[in-house]
């Protein structure tokens, strides 16, 4: 840079009062920069006092007892068997709305991305519209088709395909029913985007070289394809593992997540010590898997583009 | 005309064999799409209880709702909340999301976290925690609480959408602005502010709704009688089906898809605007 600099008898000016000049700039740019900065503090702030704070407070609550001191006695009432069991239907909920989701969302998300431009966009709808519904309706609506009464049960009954009205809901099944519907779009939105980035040249050039269909679309398609499927898996077994409003709806109490268990734990209980162990164990984990899959499946993905 | 064996993909296969993917799509666009539709119908029922086609119609469920002011209560509720928190996670995220489109550095990075996690957190941990904070700053069973909380949880949206409107956005146009004289905060609105119109106003949609349908945060933080919507439709569903709710979740859907339109109406302008 010195060669192409102006010559100081030119400009008049000495060393000292380019230093100057440099230092002046270099205070402006980090004046700049800060107050650049500064405009996200009206946000920073908010979600500090809301969600930080209460969050740092939670851990707090889990790790000290009411005199101050340090107790890990939260953590092993984690270990008692009703904890025990609502992890396990948590985990059992969300990994099978997680694969029915896949099951469901795959095909759908291929075959949108297949078809023409208009006819994709209208079917689009149909997966935009229960993305845009309320989680509530949607729930209430379930409940209406699938209770004693409800519309299946009296479809079924008056068709005479079964006798007796089934169990639909208020148990595992309807939960996992509603949960599916909820969790579908996150999945297919972000896999039909990757979906509809496939060249489908690669396709042709894979039946150019003799691959069968199946082959073509094993080899080729479903591989490009899975950086969007595992982000998706990962999205839904996350949002699974936290959901609480539809559990709470079509589990008629008999499907205890783990974020209901938070819940009873403060509202029936008042027991904020075990809450928060409950609640810090929920984050940590899902902070971890959210992490943890997307850096696992990041390397695997990347390893096959 | 559609023929069946005429080749659809790449690799030769026909409409002819896809059939079963055609029928198996159909079907599950119907388990998408029925749960939306379906309470439409049965709002519309004479009866007291809900049913499947509705053997008398009438509009007595709305008249309920309309006649109630609990409900009616509680909607005005809803929308106010809603309003105030959209402008004002659409104000503070459109804020930060331009800073952080040009700070760089780690202390960037670490603002960026933090105004995403109230995305990442589970819904249910926010609102213990809101509830914990607001009994002890005493903004319990307070609007300005609520509002605030739907504000946070609104914020990740539009920081989302505006941030993707600002990567196509050329930020020397700026430059060029305040060489010529304006200041920075003239030439952000003169020059940026008009060109992510349509990125604010689909960050401002997605925190509208955010706001508008949020029941966890709700039921938490929200006493008797400043009951919102979502939350008194809950307490409604648990305790009795009520067909009042069919005819308020048939508003809801109404405006689902009122927003919906408008989210597509904007996506096309933009697309218009790129290309």
């Amino acid at each position: 840079m010195k060669e192409l600099s102006v010559p100081d008898e030119l400009t008049g000016m000495t060393r000292a009062g380019r230093d100057e000049m440099a230092r002046q700039l270099a205070r402006d740019e980090l004046k700049e920069r800060w107050s650049l900065m500064s405009l996200t503090l009206p946000g920073f702030m908010l979600v500090l006092f809301v969600l930080a704070l209460p969050l740092a407070w939670l851990c707090w609550l889990s790790m000290f007892d009411a005199s101050g001191a340090l107790t890990l006695a939260n953590y092993e009432r984690l270990l008692k068997p009703v904890y025990l069991s609502s992890f396990l239907v948590t985990f059992q909920l969300a990994f099978c709305v997680t694969v029915a989701c896949v099951l469901l969302g795959y095909p759908l998300a291929y075959l949108l991305s297949q078809l023409p431009e208009r006819a994709s966009q209208i079917l689009m709808a149909f997966v935009l519209l229960p993305f845009w519904t309320s989680v509530l309706v949607r729930t209430y609506a379930w409940l209406v088709l699938l209770q004693r009464q409800g519309i299946i049960n009296n479809g079924l009954l008056s068709m005479g395909v079964i006798d007796q009205p089934l169990s639909l809901v208020n148990n595992f099944f309807g939960t996992a029913v509603g949960m599916v519907h909820v969790m579908l779009p996150f999945l297919v939105l972000p896999l039909y985007d990757k979906m509809k980035n496939i060249d489908p040249l690669l396709l042709s050039a894979a039946a150019n070289c003799g691959a069968s269909p199946a082959q073509a679309f094993r080899q080729v398609f479903l591989r490009l394809s899975l950086p969007g499927l595992t982000s998706g898996i990962t999205l839904v077994f996350v949002l699974c593992l936290g959901f609480y409003l539809t559990p709470a709806l079509l589990g008629g109490g008999k499907v205890s997540m783990w974020s209901m268990k938070i819940s009873d734990t403060i509202s029936l209980f008042g027991n904020w010590g075990a809450a928060s162990a409950l609640g810090v164990t929920l984050l940590v984990v899902t902070f971890g898997l959210l992490f943890g899959l997307r850096k696992l499946f990041g390397l695997n993905g990347g390893g096959k583009r | 005309m559609l023929k069946l064996n005429q080749s659809v993909t790449p690799t030769q296969i026909t409409h002819g064999q896809r059939l079963w993917l055609y029928a198996l799509v159909a079907l599950i666009l119907a388990f998408l799409i029925i749960p939306c539709l379906i309470v439409i119908p049965m709002s519309f029922s004479a009866s007291q209880y809900l049913e499947f086609p509705p053997r008398e119609w009438s509009l007595r469920w709305y008249r309920a709702y309309l006649g109630s002011s609990e409900w009616m209560a509680a909607t005005w509720m809803t929308f106010k909340v809603a309003l105030v928190a959209t402008i004002l996670s659409t104000v503070f995220g459109t804020l930060a999301a331009y800073a952080l489109a040009q700070a760089k550095g780690g202390l960037a990075k670490l603002v960026e976290g933090l105004l995403m996690l109230p995305m990442l957190v589970p819904i249910i941990l926010v609102a213990v925690g809101v509830f914990f904070v607001y009994s002890r700053t005493g903004l319990n069973n307070s609007i300005t609480g609520l509002i605030l909380a739907h504000t946070v949880l609104a914020m990740p949206f539009v920081l989302i959408a505006v941030g993707n409107g600002l990567q196509g956005f050329d930020m020397n146009q700026e430059m060029a602005a305040r060489s010529l004289g304006a200041s920075r905060p003239w030439a952000f609105l003169t020059v940026t502010l008009p060109q992510l119109k349509l990125s604010i106003c689909s960050g401002a949609l997605f925190a509208f709704i955010a706001s508008f349908d949020e029941v966890v945060v709700a039921l938490f933080i929200v006493g008797g009688d400043s009951s919102t919507l979502p939350r008194k439709m809950f307490a409604n569903i648990r305790d009795q089906i009520d067909p009042t709710v069919a005819a308020v979740s048939t508003l809801m859907i109404g405006l689902s898809i009122v927003l919906l339109v408008a989210m597509q109406y904007i996506k096309k302008q933009e697309g218009a605007q790129q290309g």
